[in-house]
């Protein structure tokens, strides 16, 4: 039953990221083109989402336990660090070359384009190397303590 | 360079769904819908509890387009107006920099700033600035 509820939530942000144009490299490139084909409607897409989960966390973490879950697993860390920088601008360099971003190409696999598998399994080559990297650079921090 | 055309209702209404499951992941999970936060954790899960809340909700927006062609009879466009080498470097950057960063456009950009987080407002706020100079960069003064 809880697989089947999640399936569908998955499903909803799918139909979401579709109809909103997220799953659409150009669409999402003309978004940062203000110097050339600008299409704002990515801004309707970012509003929509962003006021409707602020209303609704606001609602859901008020109780005491998700209904399906023991507890909310929340991000707790506030600090500002040099990954968290520099990892997100390199994220919109990337961004901004292939035109697709996680959640925009996960549901756009469904349309069986190649392009989008291509654009996935380097994706999933970026996100190993990255964790390899990590815990390299966790070792020898910890060697040097 | 592909036009687009300005579509303020079906963005809207596609944002209004990806908060309504934000919302709904939160308060019957707990989690976050981050897409790179579900993606990490499928590639390397903690046990097999972890793994199949992750793959089922992967499945669902992998279904998303079918449901989308059951309504409108067509498949949701995607329009790639670059190069298939392009895909795969800004793939691996993307792969390489959102486990720096901790989170994308999903994670940070819709979740985190609903919280009010500081580094996902950091995060989102570094990214998009990023991208538009990436953008103008590649398109403008490399003219690709």
């Amino acid at each position: 039953m809880r697989l089947i509820i999640l399936f569908l939530i998955g499903l909803v942000f799918g139909v979401g990221i579709s109809i909103g144009g997220m799953a659409n490299p150009a669409k999402v490139v003309n978004f940062f083109d203000f110097a050339g084909t600008w299409d704002p409607s990515l801004i309707f897409v970012m509003a929509g989402a962003v006021v409707v989960t602020f209303i609704g966390y606001r609602f859901v973490l008020k109780r005491p336990a998700p209904t399906m879950d023991v507890k909310f697993y929340l991000p707790t860390r506030r600090d500002i660090d040099l990954p968290l920088i520099a990892g997100s601008a390199v994220f919109g360099v990337g961004w901004g070359i292939a035109g697709f971003c996680p959640g925009g190409a996960l549901p756009a696999l469904g349309t069986g384009r190649s392009e989008v598998f291509i654009f996935v399994g380097a994706l999933l080559a970026g996100i190993f190397a990255a964790k390899f990297l990590q815990s390299a650079l966790a070792k020898r921090a910890s060697a040097q303590a | 360079m592909i036009e687009t055309a300005f579509t303020p209702y079906a963005s809207l209404g596609g944002g209004i769904l990806i908060g309504l499951a934000s919302v709904a992941l939160m308060a019957v999970a707990g989690r976050i819908m981050g897409a790179t936060g579900i993606l990490a954790g499928l590639l390397q899960p903690s046990n097999f509890a972890d793994w199949s809340w992750r793959a089922v909700i992967v499945a669902g927006m992998i279904a998303g387009p079918f449901v989308v062609m059951l309504f409108t009879g067509e498949m949701p466009a995607v329009q790639v107006p670059v190069s298939t080498t392009m895909l795969i470097i800004g793939g691996f950057i993307v792969g390489v920099g959102v486990t720096f960063g901790g989170g994308c456009t999903s994670g940070h950009g819709v979740c985190g700033m609903a919280r009010v987080s500081p580094r996902s407002i950091v995060a989102t706020i570094t990214f998009m600035i990023a991208t538009i100079i990436t953008v103008y960069v590649v398109r403008h003064i490399f003219g690709v």
